[in-house]
């Protein structure tokens, strides 16, 4: 294998933060290019900042190069004038370990987070030196596979990538090495046959296998091309989070990146049934890590590393049922380590003083601000997404964080919800005043930042049939939010564009069709989506129009119980029937328990793989789960269908 | 207790920031539990004092570091285990203990010593450019700090410039220069190169290649000290000469 950094290196120093390319982390591996080994090469499709601590793409890159048949490097999108310098150089994209080209690994793995990053996604695979599309890719070419949580519609990337991967990754990217291992041993190379060997791996679907039909210009299904090709692919779930310790040596930067902290992840899953939340419905069920190993992955972390912040990582950490012993195990952990002081950081707090109490006693190093998310302004509204958060559970969280010295609380809101009147909205200004009143007894700059994203439904949750609001109306209602709060000081508020909102929402419902919108959208200079001084709507309604496509129909229309959805060929083991259910009571403002501490609902998350919630302890949280309808001041009971972990 | 460290950055790390250097260093600290003295106030930092900041891209043989510590800390190995806490390329080559006020680094530095690629034109054209400064009264150079173009004097500031031959891609100079008051950076001076060039006609364009800060010195009695001198054997502690006088920046021999 060849390096790119003689012809990098002597014009790095023109380009900003360099540091990006250069590899050299803490934590990094360094094995070195062999032809026997299988060679992935994992790909952040966003900066280096942004890319480095997705813990996803390090947990395979540990994995793969613990396999004695496999090594694996790392790869970021590269920035706009360090992009113009390879184009004329003709340097393609490469890994920071060793600087190899990307085409001379066997595979290129993406991980795809945010749909924005859809149009990064195929400009790596054109300066790899790719091509574009997987049919024009033939024999040793590099495998562009991708993984993570927007896979589970990936129609609208389907021609670029050969592989999609579906679910957790840690068992799989085994699997897939050994096919590709053994098509690597057979030396004749042939194309099909890989592909064909990789549908047959769970979890893996091939789109070049399916063809999509459309009648009267709506998508209408997938048929496969091949009678070896799974008619369902199913999402691959690790039962047991504590098989798995990744990451053993995260990963610590050079330079600066966003969430520059121990990350250690606590557990998986979430079964709150938050409608609007993809990540909790396609991550079922909880999984739980054992006390003891978030303790001891904690501790040797921080001496690894020398990171004075950490962050217990999951959906919502405060719900891990062992939180209060494992929190103060840290602390007494980190009292008698001598490396000074630390504080760790729960990213989803519960909304209630339980939560602001823990946050509190982490804290005492470095108090950083205190987020919650109650996402809607009114308890009918709460009611609907299925986020039941009274609101005095949240003046409590407030009062405990203004009485215990944080002075700014931020809180985060949807709009664009199912059956929202200007009621609703209005009830955020609302909330957000009460909020400051509450803060000013206490201080006299005590401010509260609202922060405002329209939503976009999303495929796998309740709301998959809802028609996303216009960019317009989203708009609307932002202007409401800023008359509303415009007089009422210290409320501060923020909002996500409107107009991105609209393109998120082409690339995460779309069917195949849409695969020449994001390609239409790259060729017009449209990279770096999720960065609003590069965003430009104009591009991404244009693109529609030359693919012939409706926004009102892939967009904003609402979708019914018979029609075909671009993603009804994958499962996150959720039943169609249970989410169809769960949409119609929404609609009736009717709320639903989190099923960790109530009767199972059946969504077919557990039943489906014949797994079960594990819980690292077999006693809830104090105050139990919000929304389960149980007294918040005080620990429940342990309801019937639970599975303590054995020891 | 206050300690001074010597470290040389090279290689890949050459790329990272002064304040990516910061971070590093105080994960280090925190990895070898140094008890570094933390500030006050509800997001205390550890007290480190750097030196002059090293630009982007750029190398050094000489970078310097103070920090307080709450305990006295063992000194022996402390540099070993310290280069081995922190990333490739960045190592420390000495630990020092202070004297309670010394004078900061920002303010002793008087001068630099640099090593620098210059890329674009022929040994014989840089040699004569080094000669015309070296020879001129004064040199104009523009400037620009926030938006404001200011036209400053900085002959003062070229101490000495030698040529040491070619390099692969161009000519390797050897240069002092002035740290303080005015100060000019290896950058300047290959911009003032340029524009000498420029002035006999030539029809090139020098660029910076490379670039190694060799040397950071203070002045004491009209004589240049580093702040921590290198025993370039590896000598024993014990075959150190005596310190000296407390007024005067320390120059010691560490192994």
């Amino acid at each position: 294998m060849s390096s790119v950094w003689p012809r990098l290196e002597p014009r790095l120093a023109e380009v900003q933060k360099p540091a990006r390319y250069i590899g050299c982390e803490g934590g990094a591996k360094a094995k070195a290019p062999d032809d026997a080994l299988v060679s992935w090469l994992f790909t952040y499709p966003d900066t280096y900042e942004i890319g480095l601590p997705n813990q996803g793409l390090q947990i395979l890159y540990e994995i793969v190069n613990e396999r004695p048949d496999g090594r694996a490097d790392r790869s970021y999108a590269p920035w706009h004038d360090l992009e113009a310098i390879m184009r004329e150089e003709g340097i393609p994209l490469f890994s920071v370990e060793h600087h190899t080209p990307a085409n001379e690994f066997d595979a290129i793995a993406f991980n795809l987070s945010a749909e924005l990053t859809y149009t990064n996604l195929v400009n790596c695979i054109d300066l790899a030196g790719l091509a574009l599309h997987a049919a024009d890719r033939t024999g040793r070419d590099t495998l562009v596979m991708v993984g993570g949580h927007c896979t589970y519609n990936p129609e609208p990337v389907a021609d670029f990538v050969d592989v999609v991967v579906l679910g957790d990754g840690e068992e799989v990217v085994g699997e897939i090495t050994e096919v590709i291992a053994e098509w690597k041993n057979h030396g004749t190379f042939d194309r099909p046959e890989l592909l064909l060997a990789l549908s047959a791996v769970e979890g893996c679907y091939v789109p070049s296998l399916y063809e999509a039909t459309y009648a009267d210009g709506r998508f209408t299904g997938l048929v496969p091309l091949h009678p070896a090709a799974p008619e369902l692919i199913e999402k691959r779930t690790i039962a047991d989070l504590a098989e798995w310790p990744y990451p053993k040596e995260q990963l610590s930067p050079l330079t600066e990146v966003v969430h520059d902290r121990l990350n250690v992840e606590v557990f998986r899953g979430c079964t709150r049934g938050c409608r609007f939340c993809q990540a909790g419905m396609i991550t079922r069920p909880v999984r739980e890590r054992p006390a003891d190993q978030v303790r001891t992955m904690v501790k040797n972390g921080l001496e690894r590393t020398g990171y004075n912040e950490i962050s217990l990582t999951s959906l919502s950490t405060a719900d891990f049922s062992g939180i209060e012993s494992t929190v103060s195990g840290i602390m007494a952990d980190a009292d008698d380590s001598g490396c000074g002081p630390i504080s760790v950081s729960l990213p989803s707090l519960r909304v209630d003083a339980f939560g602001v109490d823990i946050a509190a006693e982490l804290q005492k190093g470095k108090r950083s601000g205190l987020t919650f998310a109650p996402e809607a302004g009114t308890w009918r509204m709460r009611q609907i997404i299925n986020k039941l958060i009274r609101e005095e559970d949240l003046y409590d969280a407030v009062e405990s964080a203004y009485s215990q010295g944080w002075q700014r609380v931020k809180l985060y809101f949807l709009i664009g919800l199912p059956s929202e009147t200007d009621e609703d909205t209005l009830g955020i200004a609302e909330l957000a005043k009460n909020c400051v009143a509450i803060g000013r007894k206490h201080s006299k700059r005590a401010s509260v930042t609202v922060s405002i994203g329209g939503f976009v439904p999303k495929p796998f949750t309740p709301f998959q049939w809802f028609g996303q609001n216009t960019s317009a109306e989203l708009q609307r209602k932002v202007n409401l939010l800023r008359d509303a709060t415009r007089k009422m000081h210290g409320v501060n508020i923020k909002w996500h564009d409107p107009k991105a909102t609209l393109a998120e929402g082409i690339a995460s419902r779309g069917d195949r069709r849409v695969g020449a919108v994001i390609e239409d959208v790259w060729r017009n200079g449209g990279t770096f989506q999720e960065w609003s001084e590069h965003f430009e709507l104009e591009r991404w309604t244009s693109a529609m129009d030359r693919a012939g496509l409706s926004i009102d129909e892939m967009v904003y229309r609402h979708r019914t119980e018979d029609e075909a959805l671009p993603w009804d060929h994958l499962s996150a083991g959720l039943h169609k029937d249970f989410l169809w259910e769960d949409w119609r009571d929404a609609i009736a403002e009717v709320g639903l328990p989190d099923c960790r501490w109530t009767p199972c609902y059946d969504c077919g998350a557990c039943t489906g793989y014949g797994i079960e919630h594990v819980v690292a302890s077999a006693t809830a949280p104090a105050g139990g789960s919000q929304g389960t309808g149980q007294d918040l001041s005080v620990g429940s009971a342990v309801p019937v269908k639970l599975l303590e972990r054995s020891k | 207790m206050k300690l001074r460290l010597r470290y040389s950055r090279h290689g890949k790390i050459r790329f990272i920031s002064h304040r990516d250097t910061a971070r590093l260093m105080e994960r280090a600290f925190r990895v070898e539990k140094l008890p570094v003295t933390y500030t006050e106030g509800f997001s205390p930092r550890p007290k480190l004092a750097f030196g002059l900041a090293l630009t982007v891209a750029h190398e050094s043989e000489a970078e310097y570091l103070d920090l307080d510590l709450v305990t006295p800390v063992e000194l022996d190995g402390l540099a070993e285990r310290l280069t081995v806490a922190l990333p490739d390329g960045l190592c420390v080559e000495a630990v020092v203990p202070l004297e309670p006020r010394s004078m900061s680094l920002q303010q002793a530095i008087v001068c630099c010593g640099w090593r620098i690629e210059v890329i674009g034109a022929p040994i014989d054209d840089v040699t004569n450019a080094v000669a015309a400064v070296l020879a001129a009264p004064e040199r104009a150079l523009e400037r620009e700090r926030k938006g404001k173009t200011t036209v400053v004097d900085v002959r003062p500031a070229v101490i000495s410039v030698e040529v040491h031959g070619e390099t692969t891609n161009g000519v390797q100079l050897y240069a002092v220069l002035a740290n303080g008051e005015l100060t000019l950076r290896p950058s300047e001076l290959v911009r003032l190169l340029d524009a000498e060039l420029a002035m006999t006609g030539l029809a090139c364009s020098l660029r910076e290649g490379r670039v190694c800060r060799t040397n950071q010195w203070t002045n004491a009695d009209g004589e240049r000290h580093e702040p921590i001198v290198l025993n370039p054997t590896g000598a024993a502690l014990a075959q150190l000469p005596e310190p000296p006088e407390a007024s005067r920046p320390r120059e010691i021999r560490a192994s």
